[in-house]
């Protein structure tokens, strides 16, 4: 049995956690989410450009480190620590992901070395409406080369050079019409606008598309098998990023459980608040555990990663939701003031549980695959 | 990262399975195969059963005690014990692969847990030469079997709080008093007893360990029914009962010490209790009919199943670290801890939310009962327990609180005072 990480990976952990401890405080998390202008830390991008984690999990030959997934599970969670403000998510875990599984040749050469030296940012567009995206309520359509239609939200969307689009190539709008095409965000066809989200160090957009010249990625009509297997790998990623996290907010609970007095006593020897961080310990504890089970599933190519990556994804949801709200409820009343940081962890927690697809949808997902698995 | 086993443990596997093979008989139902990967169970009797005759308990009794005696022939009945006193002298992930494989098999270890998990290795801590020699080879092979005279009455989460008397008369000992929750008491051979010798000293300090022979006149147990209608454990009395100084373990006044020992390894045998869980109420909803049909097609159910399997294989993947750990030779982080917490939650969650599910029938509780043979009602009631025993919910939680996260431990006035001036409600 060796369900660990490897020792240097744990090395890689080690450097990136310092790292962004010096590169990336909570000021720097603050000075996006209090400037309007900014959609991310573009200092902070460049460094860990630099340093090459853009790159980490892209093949040497299209300029990656062809390092693995594993590495990159590693450097999720530290930046999930972090609260790093960067388009990191979307541009490494999908925009390279979806060119790395369905990119012809040509198309890899000509993006992911971009992608992975970080001077080029790519996002991926899919929902228009409130609620599950789904084959009904997917309008932009693609017809001789061009697309129209409006996305919303677009996570990153301002930030990005590239855009993946999903469309329908015929006039069905059913499961099998969905396709996906490449857009560059500089053609004049495109329109953006800003959207303010619940946590604004990581932004969203409205897209709208006039005639824009496109690309298609992968196979015509296959739209929909594509994006449910680049969030999976996505979703594996996402659940380190929260393990991180839910991992900070119950570490800050338990430093002022410690700090603060009340009726003579710490407030964290109340055995209320005692229970209440057993509680968070037990979610996190049981969301690394499926965290890792995706990562391995994720770095061996098993057939077992829809299973694999819906539980990271739920346990990790859950565990970061309940870390972060119970967080603030341990800081009472300066808990839910913007100078203490918990509001960070709370914003952070919920956009990341809804980024890629509810709860919800993420526990429907993990039962249908199950009920898939049985039939097999 | 990966799930294999090193070449060595591979070995060791394969030489469990072939005695396994040609010695037990495997499981094949779902419904007798809680998913799981260690056969561990939590008291001596596992799985909830219904009150049996005398004769169906003896014969259970007499087949355990063979399969012991061959699992004793061939090595595997106590892993880690060295091999002087008839043990394996193995490692504690031997004892996981070979608790994995036994799993997938019909064998009752259950009776022999106790003593050869916690009595034995206090005795070897603590105990005489002769009295090792004596019975440690015994233990192992399951001739003589053990049980913890520990909880009482009045001192269940809070152990040190206990009130058998032990005093000194001559050469022996007199005990008055009574325990509770005493697994296997009507079946053991022996016992080890801590009691109170000193109640005027500090609680902690004025308690000394003993084994006693469970025919010794004036020991009476009585089996404790339970909600379940099971009888897996016993109120045992105490009344005069002479035992010989030489039958104490540890000095005078050490007992909580020589019970730590015992407790310590209480956290080793008490892993993996046995489970109802995800696989169970999964298949369950392809039988049961709801409102809109099948109850596997239905959203809430969906949305709840889901949160059981990510707590149930959540659980064994942190299982896996641990394994890990132990497989590199290094001690396990105290990730495993919240192992049982999460467990009987899950149990009591599930078995009640079937029984829901089977919307009129699930007020029945009968052995032809169609959806897994009564499997979720037996739950209901079992689940109650497991949520106390070995732990309450709450002990477990304060547990993690000050072990794992380093919070304050609870302000306690029990830790000043001479033990018979405590608060006890009862003066």
């Amino acid at each position: 049995m060796n369900f660990d990480f490897s020792d240097d990976q744990k090395l890689l952990r080690d450097q990136a956690r310092k790292f962004l401890q010096d590169k990336c405080d909570r000021k720097s998390v603050r000075s996006i989410l209090e400037d309007n202008q900014k959609n991310y830390d573009s200092d902070l991008w460049s460094q860990i450009s630099e340093l090459g984690w853009t790159g980490t999990a892209i093949p040497e030959e299209y300029g990656g480190l062809g390092l693995g997934m594993l590495e990159l599970c590693v450097i999720a969670e530290e930046l999930g620590r972090a609260l790093a403000p960067t388009p990191f998510s979307s541009s490494i875990y999908i925009f390279a992901e979806f060119l790395k599984s369905y990119g012809t040749d040509e198309q890899k050469k000509k993006y992911l070395p971009h992608i992975a030296s970080g001077e080029k940012i790519g996002t991926f567009a899919l929902s228009e409406t409130n609620g599950k995206p789904k084959p009904s309520n997917i309008n932009t359509q693609h017809a001789t080369g061009k697309l129209n239609g409006s996305k919303n939200p677009v996570s990153d969307g301002e930030s990005a050079d590239y855009i993946i689009v999903a469309a329908n190539s015929d006039s069905n709008s059913n499961y099998n019409s969905l396709s996906l095409f490449i857009i560059d965000r500089n053609d004049p066809g495109v329109s953006i606008s800003n959207l303010d989200t619940i946590d604004p160090t990581r932004p969203a957009c409205t897209v709208d598309l006039e005639n824009v010249a496109c690309e298609r990625l992968g196979d015509e009509g296959s739209g929909w098998e594509m994006i449910d297997n680049i969030f999976n790998r996505a979703a594996v990623l996402f659940s380190f990023e929260q393990v991180g996290g839910a991992q900070v907010s119950l570490d800050e609970a338990k430093k002022y459980s410690l700090e603060r007095f009340a009726f003579g006593k710490q407030i964290g020897a109340f055995q209320a608040l005692k229970h209440k961080m057993a509680d968070m310990y037990v979610k996190i504890e049981l969301a690394r555990s499926n965290a890792y089970y995706g990562a391995w599933a994720l770095s061996t190519d098993s057939n077992e990663l829809p299973i694999a990556a819906a539980g990271a994804r739920v346990s990790a949801s859950e565990a970061y939701n309940y870390a972060s709200q119970e967080n603030i409820q341990i800081h009472g009343g300066v808990g839910f003031t913007w100078e203490y940081d918990c509001h960070l962890f709370y914003r952070r927690s919920k956009l990341l549980s809804l980024n890629i697809g509810s709860i919800r949808q993420w526990k429907e997902n993990l039962i249908s695959n199950l009920e898939k698995r049985n039939i097999v | 990262m990966d799930f294999n086993d090193t070449p060595q443990e591979a070995e060791f596997r394969k030489k469990v399975r072939s005695f396994l093979e040609a010695n037990a008989e495997k499981r094949s139902t779902l419904a007798a195969k809680p998913k799981g990967d260690s056969g561990s169970s939590i008291s001596s009797a596992g799985a909830p059963e219904t009150v049996k005759g005398e004769d169906a308990a003896k014969v259970a009794l007499d087949n355990a005690k063979e399969w012991q005696r061959k699992k004793a022939d061939a090595g595997f009945a106590a892993i880690l014990w060295p091999k002087e006193f008839g043990g394996y002298g193995g490692t504690p992930i031997e004892q996981v692969i070979y608790a994995q494989e036994e799993h997938d098999y019909f064998v009752h270890s259950g009776y022999f847990e106790i003593g050869i998990g916690m009595l034995g290795p206090t005795m070897m801590a603590w105990g005489k030469d002769e009295d090792k020699k004596r019975f440690l080879p015994k233990m192992i092979t399951g001739e003589e079997i053990w049980c913890q005279l520990f909880s009482e009455p009045s001192a269940g989460s809070d152990l040190a709080g206990i009130r058998m008397k032990a005093e000194k008369d001559g050469d022996e000992w007199v005990l008055n008093g009574q325990k509770v929750w005493t697994s296997g008491a009507h079946f053991a051979d022996y016992g080890m007893i801590v009691a109170r010798s000193d109640p005027t000293a500090l609680k902690h300090k004025g308690l000394t360990y003993f084994y006693v022979d469970m025919k010794t006149p004036g020991i009476e147990a009585k089996p404790i029914k339970q909600i379940s209608g099971s009888a897996n454990f016993n109120e045992v009395f105490f009344n005069d009962v002479r035992i010989p100084d030489s039958q104490r373990i540890g000095a005078e006044g050490d007992g909580w010490k020589v019970s730590l020992t015992t407790l310590m390894n209480e956290r080793l045998a008490v892993g993996d209790p046995p489970g109802l869980d995800f696989d169970q109420i999964f298949e369950a909803s392809k039988e049961i009919e709801v409102e809109d049909g099948l109850a596997v097609k239905n959203s809430e159910v969906r949305q709840k199943m889901a949160d059981w399997y990510i707590q149930s294989r959540g659980l064994q993947y942190t299982k896996y670290r641990s394994m890990t750990a132990l497989s590199k030779g290094q001690t396990p982080g105290p990730e495993l801890s919240i192992s049982k917490l999460v467990t009987a939650s899950k149990m009591q969650d599930v078995s009640s939310y079937a029984l829901d599910l089977m919307d009129m029938s699930g007020m029945v509780h009968q052995d032809q009962n169609p959806i897994l043979k009564n499997l979720f009602q037996n739950g209901y009631f079992f689940s109650a327990a497991m949520r106390i025993a070995g732990g309450t919910d709450e002990v477990l939680r304060n547990i993690i609180a000050e072990r794992v996260l380093g919070l304050p431990q609870d302000e306690r006035s029990d830790k000043k005072l001479p033990f018979n001036e405590l608060p006890s409600g009862k003066n």
